[in-house]
């Protein structure tokens, strides 16, 4: 013990640390922010922290060569001890992350944490934000399959929408005129060097100013930020009734920290790394491009923006959405912090968080994607065809042969890109139900040219077929009046 | 420590030397100059280096006629799936330079070579020949066989290859990923719709 106090006394003597290390732990903060609300930003700083010793051990192995990655990754899965395990972490480490810096930003922006004199303190954030989502998508790219492969060419075509420089943009996104070796170069120099160097950087500076302005305060209804009074006011909070930050408000940090690694520890062990998908070969087609968790609500927005406007909001939009960010501690950086006194404030956050979520949502099984091969592998329900004569089942198989199962389902299962066909008959009669085959409409294209007239009599049939027992199928009211006039009355519904 | 000893020899101080602060600024002045210099002697190769690859002229260059095979290859009517190896092309590309695409042959010496990327935000287009219809699995974009627009987002018909027939094989002018700001050629699938076609 005496050893170590003597070394202690020698290093501190020529470090001079000791003293003001020991001031910054034990600076005073309000006993208010001794709270569990305060633990998400630690707890980002520690899985970033996790994410630098990861990714450093990962790139002891991985190869940053367009011919060579794919094969790395699977060495790492397959042959190094406990590659597959590292890789996990990493993988799993990027969406904790993303999540955690998510929640830290609701915390934050509930807290009304970003007003005077905070205001830095957010936009560094912001650009923080900017920073985690580009690692993740980065590193979506270095885990070089044919996801990474068709996400560039997605990026690509994002930014050769830009007018009058999208092609040197393109070129210079890509490192080259295609998807290849010196696009994963760049990448790789992207994800390892570039914004790990800013995250340094702009974390240093975002806990800089933590510890100089001090953690924000519980907010109180009536407790108005002005930029006379509020440093006094804070000044008076930290100390008459403060607490020292360690051990008070940090206990809970270091027990949320040891939950977050434990949870990302656990997630690894049971749910493994990331892929690897196919390789990337662009001449394998069959393929079902997906983008990575936190990036499926911008998979939904691309498929569902109004066509007219996309490519106006794809460059606009992110310029706005950040700006914003940027600019909100500028417009509303004094007034109320709490959230009972900002209801548009909470009702943005909430309308945003819902939209955010309902897009994932929706991304996760895609309504708007053709099901590439439910034609082929999803079977027509044999209770539709029971029953059914030649020329109907004739049509079942002309349903199936010609891909309509891509877009419309039946029995539940198939594509959800056009309406499910189970009970068509009943919204369309015999001549609608030729016209859209042939023509088209909406978006639905037209197959006029490849249907035989005895192909679409068939598949007419069967369509005509689909309705439910108890519903009677449309009818062509016009020709209800002519036609079935002088006859008996068809079968009438039942009082 | 140098004031600590020139004080005691007597040295005024630095400030009541009149002839030495012209001299003093001018090094200053002279200090920045030279670095901006050199800042700039350095910055240029670096920009150049970084954003060489996005001088399109350079690109165009390395655009070339590339054989797809024998035109016996392809059949009358009907729509293959060809791949060829980007002219532009590095050592360890490995996979990525092979590049597909669709060539439909309409007729003996008429022909149409789509590129695979769907012109919304370049996922490979499969085709299905017996529906006639190339359908794209990211948002739904599909095209007719002609590769004019039929559904879905995409904003114009399928890229096309300018394309020759040469020596009984099929050649096309390829080397760069098709988007809307670098359409393969300017051929247009299709009436055009919500934007001009490049």
């Amino acid at each position: 013990m005496r050893l170590t106090k003597d070394l202690a006394e020698w290093f501190d003597q020529r470090l001079q640390l000791g003293k003001p290390l020991k001031e910054t732990m034990q600076h005073p903060v309000p006993r208010s922010t001794a709270s569990w609300a305060y633990v998400f930003g630690s707890a980002s700083l520690t899985v970033m922290a996790l994410q630098f010793v990861t990714g450093i051990c990962l790139a002891f192995v991985y190869v940053p060569s367009a011919g060579e990655a794919w094969t790395s990754l699977q060495v790492l899965n397959q042959q190094q001890s406990f590659g597959w395990f590292v890789r996990a972490l990493h993988g799993w480490g990027s969406n904790f992350m993303v999540a955690l810096v998510l929640v830290h930003m609701v915390q934050v922006f509930s807290f009304g944490a970003y007003k005077y004199p905070r205001e830095l303190t957010w936009i560094v954030g912001v650009f923080l934000l900017l920073m985690t989502l580009g690692m993740a998508f980065t590193g979506q790219v270095l885990r070089f399959d044919q996801d990474a492969y068709w996400g560039l060419g997605i990026g690509a075509s994002v930014i050769g929408r830009t007018p009058l420089v999208g092609a040197p943009l393109v070129h210079a996104m890509l490192g080259g005129p295609i998807i290849a070796g010196e696009t994963l170069s760049r990448f790789f120099s992207i994800h390892v060097f570039i914004i790990p160097a800013m995250l340094i950087a702009f974390v240093g500076v975002h806990l800089l100013m933590v510890l100089k302005l001090g953690i924000n305060e519980w907010p109180m209804p009536g407790r108005i930020v002005k930029r006379s009074t509020y440093l006094k006011e804070y000044h008076e909070l930290t100390h008459k009734d403060g607490v020292p930050f360690v051990p008070d408000a940090f206990r809970k940090d270091l027990v949320f920290s040891g939950v977050v690694i434990l949870a990302l520890v656990a997630c690894s062990a049971l749910f493994g790394p990331f892929g690897p998908k196919g390789p990337p070969d662009p001449t394998v087609v069959q393929t079902v491009p997906r983008p990575d968790f936190f990036f499926l609500w911008l998979y939904a927005a691309l498929a569902l923006l109004p066509p007219q406007m996309e490519t106006l909001l794809l460059l606009v939009g992110p310029v706005l959405a950040i700006g914003f960010l940027i600019a909100l501690p500028l417009i509303s950086g004094t007034g109320e912090k709490h959230w009972r006194r900002r209801p548009f404030a909470v009702l943005s956050l909430l309308v945003i968080i819902v939209s955010l979520a309902a897009f994932t949502q929706l991304a996760t099984y895609a309504p708007w994607s053709p099901v590439m091969d439910a034609w082929s592998s999803t079977p027509v329900p044999p209770k539709l065809l029971e029953g059914r004569s030649a020329v109907e089942r004739t049509g079942a198989v002309v349903f199936q042969a010609k891909q309509c199962r891509n877009c419309h389902a039946l029995g539940g299962e198939g594509g959800q890109r056009g309406p499910a066909l189970d009970s068509v008959a009943t919204r369309l009669t015999a001549d609608e139900l030729v016209r859209q085959v042939l023509q088209g409409r909406g978006n639905m294209p037209a197959y006029g040219k490849n249907l035989s007239p005895a192909e679409t009599t068939a598949l007419v049939a069967f369509l005509k077929t689909l309705h439910p027992s108890n519903q009677a199928p449309a009818r062509d009211a016009s020709l209800v009046g002519v036609v079935a006039a002088p006859q008996a009355p068809p079968k009438a519904p039942s009082p | 420590m140098p004031e600590t000893i020139r004080k005691p020899e007597g040295i005024p101080e630095p400030s009541t030397a009149p002839q030495k602060v012209p001299r003093r600024q001018m090094l200053i002045t002279l200090g920045i100059a030279l670095n901006a210099v050199a800042g700039v002697l350095f910055a240029i190769p670096l920009a150049g280096y970084i954003l060489g690859p996005s001088k399109r002229e350079e690109i165009r260059k390395e655009l070339s006629w590339i054989t797809l095979g024998s035109l016996a290859r392809f059949p009358e009517g009907e729509t293959r799936l060809a791949t060829y190896r980007n002219p532009f092309v590095r050592p360890w590309d490995g996979d990525t330079a092979n590049i597909p695409c669709w060539v439909r042959r309409v007729s003996a010496n008429q022909l149409q070579v789509f590129a695979i990327n769907c012109t919304h935000l370049g996922c490979p287009v499969r085709w299905f020949p017996q529906s006639g219809l190339f359908m794209c699995p990211c948002h739904g974009g599909v095209y007719y066989a002609d590769g004019a627009r039929a559904s879905g987002p995409p904003p114009r018909g399928l890229f096309q290859y300018d394309y020759k027939i040469e020596g009984g094989e099929l050649w096309i002018k390829a080397g760069e990923v098709p988007t809307l700001a670098t359409p393969p050629s300017q051929a247009c699938a299709g009436p055009l719709r919500r934007c001009a076609c490049a």
